[in-house]
């Protein structure tokens, strides 16, 4: 874990549901600013852009900028040498041709009639949940036994891995990922979990199953090695995990704080997909996508960015812009949908965007409905949130029904 | 109005085809958009302009007479 009195960085700095002060005033600045996240702690200045229009233009466009390079002492390592074995298979570090030949290969398995395949199986996780937040009692904490014990088992159904396995299996994937660390502290392959992971691609390799892993190897075995196949699991349980269980804790939150809006939900399942799209451009879970390298020099929101210069993009402050809807501030769940960029956009877009909407529309429903008298055991003061992580949400959320 | 997708930038979100179901369809083979009304009805210009502003690629472009809206 970081240091505790490490300052936490900038980008990811809140207050409640919303982008910390000192973040706003940034964006009052203009939509593209020098800063450092880590004022005095080292942090080498970069580009923080926080105007939606900027963020679509950056991420939009993969040729002026790169994800393939990395942040501080890990630039020079990674520039045009060998990829780290850890690093194979993570999309959002690759740029086309490589990323192309990787994501088109995925996609069809990430479709929206595919993903429809699961969702016997996560309303029935989600049903196991909500009966252990029932044998819990009152107060029952919703942030570890609703919204961070949803994510991991489906993830699990999604990739294979058996039923057995599981709890061990997110156990050392925890540790593997150490949540709260970001991506760069990651420990070296090696792990139990990898050796977990290249283990269950060699069982599909052999003898694969309907599942994605079987799915992929069947029909694209032979254009996927097996630390690509490793590493996309790898990647699946880094988007999959801290982003859903932000949005599941802090949408809990959410509803409870607005009762009328979490009455329409309630009683108007047609009103839902709606509202996720809201919450997921209120809440703005991710605090920001992989760190962009310019490849050449380019004016951007009126400033001159530098060919190797740090592009860090901030998505709540791109989606509370006032260009992209009117009262940005304000949680409606009846709002007609944005072009958010919860997901990203452009290439790197979120492959799983379509399981993530499905996961969330189900376990808010599940949740209200087992639940109609929800509401927060504590002052919502008291409410812990969840920082150093890269993915916003709560630590704890009491409640009572 | 009528649309146009660019299968070569789509990058398969499955987005439009959430949003307007009776216009845009997902490939099962590619996943990426297929178009099942390039002249859509009037009625769904406004839903289809919105799935054109949210594709995370933009592949969705659309021309004639309602294709910005008022």
């Amino acid at each position: 874990m970081p240091h505790e009195s490490a300052p936490v960085p900038l980008h990811t700095r809140r207050t409640h549901f919303d982008p910390a002060d000192d973040l706003r005033r940034l964006a009052a600045d203009g939509p593209v600013t020098r800063v450092s996240l880590a004022p005095g702690a080292g942090g080498e200045p970069l580009w923080l852009v926080t105007g939606h229009e900027e963020v679509r233009r950056v991420l939009g466009d993969h040729t002026r900028f790169s994800t393939r390079r990395r942040f501080g002492s890990r630039r020079a390592a990674e520039d045009d040498g060998e990829r780290p074995d850890e690093g194979v298979g993570l999309l959002m570090d690759y740029d086309p041709p490589e990323h192309t030949r990787l994501r088109k290969m995925l996609t069809p398995e990430f479709t929206v009639r595919r993903m429809r395949r699961l969702q016997p199986r996560i309303e029935a996780i989600v049903a196991e949940r909500l009966d252990a937040v029932e044998r819990a009692g009152h107060p029952a904490d919703l942030a570890e036994l609703f919204a961070s014990a949803i994510p991991g088992p489906v993830l699990c159904e999604l990739i294979g891995v058996p039923r057995d396995d599981r709890d061990d299996f997110l156990r050392r994937c925890h540790a593997h990922l150490a949540t709260g660390r970001g991506r760069q502290e990651r420990t070296a392959a090696g792990s139990a979990f990898t050796r977990y992971l290249a283990a269950l691609v060699a069982r599909q390799r052999k003898n694969p199953d309907d599942g994605f892993l079987g799915m992929l190897v069947r029909d694209h075995g032979s254009e996927f090695t097996d630390k690509e196949l490793r590493g996309i699991c790898v990647l699946l349980m880094l988007a999959g995990l801290d982003n859903i269980s932000g949005m599941l804790g802090l949408g809990a939150l959410a509803l409870l704080e607005n009762p009328d809006q979490l009455a329409l939900v309630r009683d108007d399942p047609a009103a839902l997909d709606r509202a996720v799209e809201e919450l997921l451009r209120y809440l703005s879970v991710p605090h920001a996508p992989t760190p962009r390298t310019a490849v050449e020099d380019t004016t951007l929101g009126g400033r001159l960015i530098r060919a190797g210069d740090t592009v860090v993009c901030s998505i709540p402050l791109a989606n509370r812009d006032p260009h992209l809807t009117a009262e940005p501030d304000r949680l409606d769940l009846a709002r007609d949908p944005v072009p958010h960029v919860a997901f990203g956009h452009g290439i790197h877009h979120c492959i799983g965007a379509a399981l993530a909407r499905m996961e969330l529309r189900i376990a808010y429903t599940a949740l209200l409905r087992r639940f109609p008298g929800l509401r927060l055991a504590v002052p919502v003061q008291d409410v812990a949130f969840r920082v150093r992580s890269t993915a916003y949400g709560v630590e704890r959320l009491p409640v009572t029904w | 109005m009528e649309v146009h997708v660019d299968r070569g930038r789509c990058a398969g979100s499955g987005l439009c085809m959430s949003y307007v179901p009776a216009v845009f369809d997902q490939s099962d083979d590619d996943g990426k958009v297929l178009l099942k009304a390039a002249r859509p009805a009037s009625g769904a210009a406004a839903a289809v302009r919105g799935a054109a502003a949210r594709c995370p690629a933009g592949a969705i472009t659309l021309s004639g007479g309602d294709a910005r809206g008022r």
